[in-house]
């Protein structure tokens, strides 16, 4: 494949106070910052899917009977819980961390 | 190259044309790749002409369909990040509408040109000229520099690229230029070649700083900031560089002038310009198209044996502190015209700036501030007459209100 770059793109000859860019990965994921957990009631869940359709971080992991939130993922917002048509997701307060 | 085989190689071609289009002529000689502009009074002929060239061909760029000047901007801040020449051209409300992108574009380094045809700002409601929405912005980190003629906008628009591109600038430019007057104002303007503005600007290299490629991946413009952490002492480093790119555009505006008047034969003051100021006592200030018919009240006053000379800041963002304190320590009294208003100071922005360059000089002079052409109200000679008559007149120390000189018209 041809390359794209330009031969003069020397990356150590670009002052370090230009253009603001990140070329370290961040760690930090959105868990970071939750302030409320969604909990599941996994004998209302019905696997209709409309959390994982919804979730803007696609937190949401599926399980044999119901679905399941990946918590260092999830920054807590509750769309999933207020978008649920069984009312199977409550928002529980973060506590003791 | 010398000065003859310029000429010869140069092929003067002369056109008589508006502001507007001398703009669109300006663009099309520096070829972008991808041209923007919503319409709006009084930029739309710009537009207009800029369309045309391109769905004649004889400019080879894409005109971008955009809803509002929102999207303009965050269109053609993806066209330079892709490496692309961009350009387009806004006033009043329309900067507004585009506010949120526009200041963020110094930040990201992109070295964009987008003409202000300068308008007063809503309301009262008006259409016409006014550099109220100019100065709005002077705090966003565009260079801003403001045309007297015709000609000159035509120039600076090409000299506006090869400013941006410098590697030690890397800032967007905003070229001034009087809404009605100078938008509309028809004369004979004088066309550089395409071949010498080729030569000139050279070829384009956008993104060198912060380009998209596989081998250096890269997210632009992360988070930064924040009260611990690495965060302040990024952002801080982030705006120091801004910084010393705009004071590196004094340095670099000068040189491109110079080089353009070595090329073309047209110098143009590329900072302030002082008119029969050495031996003057009182100096008007002014900025714009305005300056017209103050040269032509300086010039009556002078046969009147009245010691009296002219400052004209051109660029205004940087602000060309030395520059213009040299000026002001030659002089006595200032009277201060402007074509907008400072609501925090009941005077004109560019009273103010001059009043922070009069401390540099050491001097305690009597300064006053005018304010005329609002909205599209005419500055004639007449009034520029009265402005030397009241600067004359004037004490040092605080004026409680400025002088508005179209108060009675």
């Amino acid at each position: 494949m041809q390359r794209q770059s330009r031969d003069h793109f020397d990356a150590s000859t670009i002052p370090d106070d230009l253009a603001p860019i990140a070329t370290v990965l961040s760690k930090m994921l959105p868990g970071d910052w939750r302030s409320l957990r969604p909990v599941i009631d996994r004998r209302k869940c019905v696997k209709c899917a409309l959390c994982w359709l919804y979730c803007p971080v696609q937190c949401v992991t599926v399980k044999p009977r119901w679905f399941e939130f990946d918590l260092a993922v999830c920054k807590g917002c509750g769309v999933c819980a207020q978008e649920c048509p069984q009312r199977a997701i409550s928002m529980v307060e973060e506590a003791g961390r | 190259m010398s000065s003859a085989a310029a000429a010869k190689f140069n092929k003067p071609a002369f056109v008589v044309c508006e502001g507007n289009e001398a703009a669109a002529i300006g663009v099309g000689l520096s070829r972008p790749d991808v041209v923007a502009v919503y319409p709006i009074t009084p930029q739309s002929s710009l537009v207009e002409h800029l369309s045309q060239m391109i769905a004649d061909g004889r400019l080879n760029a894409s005109l971008m369909n955009v809803e509002g000047e929102h999207a303009v901007m965050n269109g053609l801040q993806g066209v330079a990040l892709a490496g692309g020449r961009t350009f387009t051209a806004t006033c009043g409300p329309g900067i507004a509408f585009m506010f949120e992108p526009y200041v963020r574009t110094p930040g990201l380094r992109l070295p964009m040109v987008a003409t202000l045809v300068t308008r007063d700002l809503l309301s009262p409601q008006c259409v016409w000229g006014g550099q109220q929405d100019a100065m709005v912005v002077r705090e966003a980190g565009w260079i801003q520099m403001y045309c007297e003629t015709v000609q000159e906008i035509l120039d600076t628009t090409v000299m506006a690229y090869k400013i941006a591109e410098h590697r030690d600038v890397m800032l967007p430019v905003n070229v001034c230029h009087d809404g009605n007057y100078l938008s509309f104002g028809v004369t004979r303007v004088e066309l550089p070649d395409q071949e010498a503005v080729d030569e000139f600007l050279g070829p384009p290299n956008i993104n060198w700083h912060i380009a998209l490629d596989p081998e250096r991946p890269m997210g632009v413009d992360p988070l930064t900031g924040g009260a611990g952490g690495p965060g302040p002492r990024n952002f801080v480093r982030y705006r120091r560089g801004q910084c010393r790119g705009m004071q590196n555009a004094l340095r670099v505006i000068r040189e491109v002038h110079a080089a353009w008047g070595e090329r073309f034969g047209r110098y143009h003051a590329p900072l302030i310009e002082e008119y029969r100021l050495d031996d003057a006592d009182t100096a008007l200030v002014t900025i714009g198209s305005m300056t017209g018919a103050a040269k032509d009240a300086v010039d009556a006053a002078r046969e009147a044996g009245e010691r009296v000379g002219l400052i004209k800041v051109k660029t205004f963002r940087p602000f060309p502190i030395e520059a213009m304190t040299a000026a002001l320590a030659k002089v006595n009294r200032i009277g201060v015209v402007d074509r907008s208003v400072s609501f925090g100071w009941n005077a004109g922005p560019v009273y103010q700036e001059a009043l922070g360059a009069l401390y540099l000089t050491g001097k305690q002079i009597p300064a006053i501030s005018l304010i005329g052409g609002l909205a599209g109200a005419d500055i004639t000679a007449e009034h520029f007459a009265r402005a030397i008559a009241l600067t004359r007149e004037a004490q040092f120390g605080r004026a409680q209100e400025p002088v508005w000189l179209n108060e009675n018209d």
